[in-house]
């Protein structure tokens, strides 16, 4: 075989993988009862399949086989776990009772599609650490490797294997239900679950070192607003991260940060906006609001704008108004006051601001907020604290060096007193 | 089915949120023994109760020759235990209810925690309608 046609096998194989992977998972989590063995039997099937695809050739329903290769390889771990003759007869009965047909039925849309939302719920569940909620949905539904996921947290990999062992003991030891929540519970349940896939991206879209990560929340997304079709929200969250994404090629230049105001407008992707735009539209009809839709469509009103002073800042100002009467967070009261100061001037900008400084007192980008305010006011020396402020607490490399432009600016030759 | 147990805690000898008057008092053990009657119904209610003082509680500890008794609780802590009940239920959302009707009756935060019966109790566990 060529090296080409072997490198074209091994991205089918990946591309298989990363679309398969938290399918097959769910599927087997649901005929066994058991997370762990259904992800051993699944990379265990995998294995298989790249000693035997590149060869044979991948088979019609690459899935499909996953699944059926995955369960026999499971099944062979019970029977040679099987201590004695009880646990023994419960395979025997586990296995012919429910399991046999059960996955045949891959690739119909009815049950199996919802094995991935069950495990969703699951990995979510609101008993479980919001890091370990994170954690278990990049492995189990991203199909990311422990390695993986243990770089996207910054930890190492062993680390990260402690972390998810943990995770999946408490599923286990709980009794963590695998089911798609009852409707009294669904908007908190699903609030939660759409929390974790944002955070996914907001988490890639903070970093360039973890950026793979924007396309597994968008993924996530994709497949949640397919098998949820009923709730507006997943696609509003997935319209929301489309239309974010869409300003990515513009928001960094020579991996310095670009603010909106600077950006160059020609380099958003038209495609994904419009995609945006579309799912918004099919959310907007269904008039059943809520906290990421309202967010997508402040994205929506971003992207409409063909420059910065051509912002409809009141319509994005109402947005905000609408957003923290359904989520009032501290973040949302931040975000609405920096567009107070487009709509009324940075004074009331600022007034806005001060109002929950307070609470916000360990977040950059109050500060940085704060800065951008006070230099429009003229206000350098304060200006110049409030940056400083927000590069001392700045996560990223990103928004630190960014902030350390900021406070070079301020030191220029107007003020040479305050120059170094 | 599993079974879980639902604990709430002192914290300094005393308990959150619990009553100081005796109309709350009693207000408070009306709602418990209404829960009570209500786990009971539903098949939920296992075994429960309050539990003394810790300044009433002694460590029996096994030693070289021959076992060791020390005054006081085992943990070093500002929190001990101060009553539980063990419960059946489904899962854990539905144990989550259950112990969302008890913070309700108590005022008091729950710990939820899979409970494994062991000897006589895990064979009427095991022959329980539904297990």
């Amino acid at each position: 075989m060529t090296r080409p046609g072997a490198a074209a096998e091994a991205t089918a194989i990946e591309r298989v993988f990363r679309e398969a992977y938290g399918q097959a998972v769910a599927t087997l989590v649901r005929v066994f009862g058991d997370i762990t063995l259904a992800e051993d039997a699944v990379q265990e099937a995998f294995l298989v399949a790249g000693d035997r695809w590149p060869r044979d050739g991948i088979p019609p329903n690459p899935a499909g086989w996953i699944v059926t290769t995955a369960r026999r390889r499971a099944i062979d771990h019970l029977r040679r776990a099987a201590r004695g003759r009880e646990l023994h007869e419960h395979l025997g009965g586990f296995d012919a009772q429910r399991h046999g047909a059960d996955v045949e039925v891959w690739g119909e849309d009815g049950p199996v599609s919802h094995d991935q939302l069950r495990l969703i719920f699951t990995c979510c569940h609101p008993a479980l650490r919001t890091e370990h909620q994170v954690a278990l949905t990049l492995r189990l539904l991203g199909g990311l490797s422990v390695d993986e996921v243990a770089r996207s947290f910054l930890v190492s990999e062993s680390t990260m294997a402690k972390r998810l062992v943990r995770a999946k003991y408490k599923i286990k030891a709980a009794n963590i239900p695998y089911r798609v929540p009852k409707d009294s519970d669904l908007p908190e349940r699903l609030r939660s679950v759409l929390s974790v896939v944002y955070l996914i991206y907001n988490t890639g879209a903070d970093d360039p070192q973890r950026a793979s990560l924007r396309a597994d929340a968008i993924r996530l997304a994709r497949a949640l607003a397919d098998l949820m079709p009923d709730e507006p929200e997943p696609a509003g969250l997935l319209a929301l991260m489309l239309l974010s994404e869409s300003r990515m090629p513009a928001r960094t230049s020579d991996g310095g940060l670009v603010l909106l105001a600077d950006q160059d407008r020609t380099l958003w992707d038209r495609v994904l906006i419009d995609e945006g735009h579309a799912i918004l539209r099919a959310c907007i009809r269904r008039a059943r609001p809520g906290p990421f839709q309202i967010q997508a469509a402040i994205q929506a009103a971003h992207c409409d704008a063909g420059s910065f002073e051509a912002t409809d800042w009141p319509q994005i100002l109402a947005l905000y108004d609408h957003l923290y009467a359904v989520m009032p967070t501290p973040v949302v009261a931040l975000n609405r006051a920096i567009v107070v100061g487009e709509v009324d001037g940075p004074t009331a900008g600022l007034a806005a601001m001060d109002a929950i400084a307070a609470d916000l007192d360990n977040y950059h980008l109050m500060h940085a907020a704060r800065g951008s305010a006070l230099r429009r006011l003229g206000h350098r020396d304060a200006a110049r604290v409030a940056y400083e402020r927000a590069a001392a607490l700045a996560v990223t490399d990103l928004d630190r060096r960014f902030l350390e432009r900021q406070i070079e600016e301020l030191g220029s030759p107007l003020c040479p007193s305050q120059g170094r | 089915m599993s079974q879980y147990l639902l604990s709430t805690y002192t914290v300094e000898d005393g308990v959150p949120g619990a009553p100081s008057s005796p109309e709350e008092m009693q207000a408070f053990m009306g709602r418990v023994i209404a829960l009570e009657a209500e786990m009971d119904e539903s098949g939920t209610f296992v075994f429960g109760g309050a539990l003394h003082g810790v300044d009433a509680a002694s460590v029996v500890a096994p030693g070289d020759a021959d076992v060791v008794v020390t005054d006081g609780p085992f943990a070093e802590s500002k929190e001990h235990i101060a009553g539980f009940y063990i419960i059946n239920a489904a899962d854990l959302d539905e144990a989550m209810v259950w112990a969302g009707k008890v913070a309700e009756a108590t005022q008091h935060p729950i710990e939820i925690r899979p409970f494994f019966a062991t000897g006589k109790v895990a064979d009427q566990v095991h022959n329980m309608p539904g297990a």
